[in-house]
């Protein structure tokens, strides 16, 4: 049929959903490999765990809103959350507490309010949250990097890690050891260099923590990939990365006992990288314009600095992420771009005058 | 090399252009019927000016403009007038509007033409008549016609005339080609523009780096002229008039207002050739270069086409193979609209027949929900924010629609382009646009009769008033007609009792002598009913008559005795 009507444009750009979310689980290859490296296969049994819950459970729902499965599954949407979730929790983490956390991602935090594009929050970091309140000594049981084991301990092997995650078993003693982030919450009276000599996490450290470094590097470049590609605009992980490191050098205290930390430690540990560039840059529930974007990032990057520094918690990206997500419609109604022919920018609740 | 300025966002589809530009421009054979609608430009449709049967020849008028904004229709060929009647035009919606049809005789036979030769002594007033008359509009695609754009009054003065070479859309090479071939001509015709603007100091023609071969063949007639041929990077829309005036000048033209209000007029290039033939050689409007492309085709190059020639004629002599081809467009791939017959004739803003293969351009995809990637915004030439029009689109959000500049969107398309998730969002903008357009017309309307039912009261209230006034009037004047007879005020009618009153009163003498002749005179009447009562009872009368004297008698005694108490107290 060669005369029938269809609405303009006619030609299409090569980019598709699928294809941009495919981009984004191949970005997380550089962390992922960075996470097994240092800290064994825990991490990766936790994406393929995450991701099976997720497809499963996201198949679940759509056949009970009597949505066709093959479309919506299509768009990896629910591959997406459950691999960033998979990268963000504890290797070695039970596995009920894999599942729990994507189901609660996928189901309660999108599908429920609507499936892919109508979730007010991060999915992922929705799971993360209610994960690290509701099971805290499982979320922050961490790793020892590898670099570190003591003599003739190892990571245990792939069949040793499913059977440890699949029987809730806690690894050895030795095995596991606190994060760079929790090394400064716990001690306290010493200087910052006190600690860099003492704690071996740092003091075998390039810049910002044994292993750290490098899956904080793994995420960067995962970042880096992704904007070449045009995934996403500088905007937003340029501005939370850039507040982080202002707000860690003006609070940088000489390295008191009284510091929170070095600015390279908060930029390469925990989970800055990945946040910056992977978690933050989720479009649905971030702001819309770039100016949106800038306040966004610098509010997440305030806000993680602050919960790092004086808060509970020894990582906040999470929590930071799930509260900036409150105030993207409030930044959003600020941030509007100027229009071609306009002088001013306008408010997103501006009445016509009439 | 004169400065450009860069708009934000657009997009780079592929280009396309070469397939039609490996041949010059061709014409094809006249085909049997033509089908010229009277409406091909923005405005009234002309007015018919022949009947059915009538013998035209190429170039006669058959149709007069109505009113300013309109222009000229004329025969593109000699024939007969075989139907004027409702037939599919070439618009978006597929619509029927009233066209002329010639049944062509083949022989192509010319009006006797009366050119000028030297336009530089004739005042711009006749250019513009002549402008008119031969029914040119912009050849771009809007279809504006030309003289009113020309004629933008003495409150507007122009010193810029942008010429529009850009030919941004993929595929089209109309202009290309016609400047390859005709550059002298196109030339001459903005000499012309230039004249009747009164010789602006600027003069731009703005092209696009991808038609080198266009931009050489300028370069030798734009010599010394003062006509600046002004290249910038190709990028999807630069060719929006928006787009191109913010490139050339680094002016944005103000939302809501036109280029004349910031001094520029704005022509297409294809327009300006049509001017240099009408004006020098006077010749209407009859034909126009349009491009045949598409992998549908087997030949894709250039035609000089009649104004009418139905689309399946082009086709035809392209060798099209339907079955290949995923949709029929007027126009390019980013604004053309699909065409729903191929009866469809080319008007004078045709200016490329697009049949692409299925390869080409696929059948849509079906749309994936939004996820505010903001690809959209990236792209966005006015610097929207798509994405948000979107959900206020959907939500029918007219405010929100309208604070986010809605109406600033010139549906270029490369929002649409660029979305991941294949949503039609340029036909949710004209939807949400002709929906307030809508809703502020029933405003207005709704605001009219508020104002007729608000004028009725006052009417009402006034007739009422009126009424009242009249009746206060006349009370006003009863009373007027009292107090010349009665006083005036309170306190007057107070002063003239009190002065009765006074006047009744009498001296205590006279009160005395008053008081003194009552009791002599009961006396004289006790006296009187006495006798009576004595001759009664001396007559021996009836009981009750003697009953009746006796009572009188007291009476009398009664009122006696009154008086002298009264006589008594005044003497005290």
């Amino acid at each position: 049929m060669a005369f029938k009507q269809v609405t303009s444009p006619h030609a299409h750009g090569a980019k598709s959903t699928a294809n941009v979310m495919k981009l984004v689980v191949l970005a997380t290859i550089p962390g992922l490999v960075a996470l097994t490296w240092h800290f064994g296969w825990g991490s990766l049994i936790n994406v393929v765990l995450a991701c099976l819950t997720a497809v499963i459970s996201e198949a679940l729902v759509l056949k009970i809103r009597k949505r066709p499965l093959a479309f919506y599954l299509g768009d990896y949407s629910a591959v997406v959350t459950a691999v960033l979730l998979g990268l963000a929790l504890p290797p070695l983490c039970p596995w009920w507490v894999v599942v729990i956390g994507t189901v609660f991602s996928v189901v309660i935090a999108k599908q429920l309010f609507g499936g892919l594009g109508y979730n007010p929050f991060n999915p992922a970091m929705v799971g993360y949250v209610v994960l690290l309140i509701s099971f805290p000594v499982q979320m922050t049981t961490w790793i020892t990097p590898l670099a570190l084991l003591p003599e003739g301990i190892s990571h245990p092997d792939f069949i040793e890690s499913l059977r440890l995650v699949f029987s809730s078993l806690a690894p050895v003693d030795g095995v596991t050891g606190a994060t760079p982030l929790d090394s400064f919450k716990h001690t306290s009276g010493v200087t910052v260099d006190q600690i860099y000599q003492k704690d071996s996490l740092f003091s075998q450290a390039m810049f910002a923590g044994v292993g750290w470094e490098w899956v904080n590097l793994g995420f960067l470049a995962g970042g880096i990939i992704m904007l070449s590609n045009r995934l996403f605009t500088w905007h937003g992980p340029v501005a939370m990365l850039a507040t982080l490191a202002l707000m860690s050098l003006i609070f940088w205290d000489s390295g008191s006992s009284q510091s929170p930390g070095s600015m390279m430690m908060h930029l390469f540990s925990g989970a800055s990288m990945m946040g910056a560039f992977f978690i933050l840059t989720d479009p649905v529930s971030s702001t819309v314009s770039n100016r949106g974007r800038l306040v966004y990032g610098a509010l997440i990057g305030f806000l993680v600095y602050i919960i790092r520094a004086w808060g509970n918690y020894p990582d906040a990206i999470a929590f930071a992420v799930l509260l900036a997500n409150f105030c993207a419609p409030f930044i959003d109604n600020y941030t509007l771009p100027r229009t071609y022919g306009h002088t001013d920018r306008r408010k997103a609740t501006e009445r016509s005058e009439d | 090399m004169r400065q450009t300025w860069v708009t934000p966002g657009g997009v780079h589809p592929p280009e396309n252009k070469l397939q039609s530009v490996t041949q010059p421009i061709g014409s094809l054979p006249i085909p049997e019927k033509l089908v010229v609608p009277l409406g091909q430009h923005i405005g009234a449709p002309a007015i018919a000016c022949v009947k059915l049967g009538d013998k035209v020849l190429k170039g006669q008028k058959i149709a007069d403009p109505a009113g300013t904004v309109s222009v000229a229709i004329h025969a593109p060929t000699s024939g007969t007038v075989s139907a004027i009647e409702a037939r599919p035009i070439a618009h978006s919606s597929g619509m029927e509007a009233l066209c002329i049809e010639i049944s062509t005789d083949g022989k192509d036979q010319w009006i006797a033409l009366q050119g000028i030769a030297d336009f530089e002594h004739t005042t711009p007033k006749a250019l513009l008549s002549i402008i008119t008359d031969a029914g040119i509009a912009g050849m771009g695609g809007a279809g504006f016609p030309t003289a009113v754009k020309l004629n933008p009054g003495f409150h507007r003065p122009i010193d810029t005339l942008i010429v529009n070479a850009t030919e941004c859309e993929p595929y089209i090479t109309a202009d290309d080609a016609l400047i390859r071939e005709r550059a002298e001509e196109i030339i001459e015709g903005i000499r012309i523009l230039s004249h009747t603007l009164g010789n602006p100091s600027n003069i731009l023609i703005g092209i696009e780096d991808n038609k080198p071969e266009a931009i050489q063949a300028l370069e030798p007639h734009t010599k010394d002229t003062g006509i600046n041929v002004v290249s910038f990077p190709t990028k999807y829309p630069s060719g929006g008039e928006k787009q191109l005036i913010y490139i050339l000048t680094g002016k944005e033209l103000p939302s809501g207002q036109i280029p004349a209000d910031i001094g520029i007029v704005c022509v297409n290039i294809g327009t300006t050739y049509a001017i240099k033939r009408a004006v020098v050689e006077g010749e209407p409007l009859v034909s126009r270069v349009t491009t045949m492309t598409g992998e549908a085709c087997e030949i894709n190059r250039n035609y000089d086409v009649l104004i009418g020639t139905p689309v399946s004629h082009m086709l035809e002599h392209n060798k099209f193979d339907a079955e290949k081809c995923s949709r029929v467009i007027m126009g390019g791939p980013m604004m053309g609209f699909s065409l729903t017959s191929k009866d469809i004739p080319i008007v004078k803003t045709s200016n490329c027949l697009l049949a692409p293969s299925v390869e080409e351009i696929p059948h849509n995809e079906p749309a994936q929900p939004c996820i505010r990637c903001g690809m959209c915004a990236e792209a966005c030439p006015a610097s929207l924010l798509p994405q948000q029009l979107l959900w206020y689109s959907q939500a029918k959000d007219h405010d929100r629609l309208q604070s986010h500049n809605l109406f600033d969107c010139i549906e270029c398309g490369a929002c649409s382009y660029v979305c991941p998730s294949n949503i039609p969002l340029v036909q949710h903008y004209r939807s949400s646009k002709s929906d307030i357009k809508k809703a502020e017309e029933e405003k207005i309307k709704s605001a009219q009769a508020r104002e007729r039912f608000e004028f009725r009261q006052q009417r009402i209230e006034q007739a009422d008033k009126e009424r009242e006034a009249k009746r206060a009037a006349r009370r006003e004047a009863a009373l007027e007609a009292k107090k010349t007879a009665a006083p005036n005020s309170a306190a007057d009618i107070v002063a003239a009792a009190q002065a009765r009153t006074a006047a009744k009163q009498l001296s205590p003498e006279q009160e005395q002598a008053k008081l003194e002749r009552a009791v002599s005179s009961a006396e004289m009447r006790v006296q009187k009913a006495q006798d009576k009562f004595d001759a009664a009872v001396a007559s021996e009368e009836p009981e009750d008559k003697i009953k009746i004297l006796s009572a009188a008698l007291s009476g009398a005694q009664q009122k006696l005795e009154k008086a002298k108490t009264r006589l008594a107290e005044q003497s005290n």
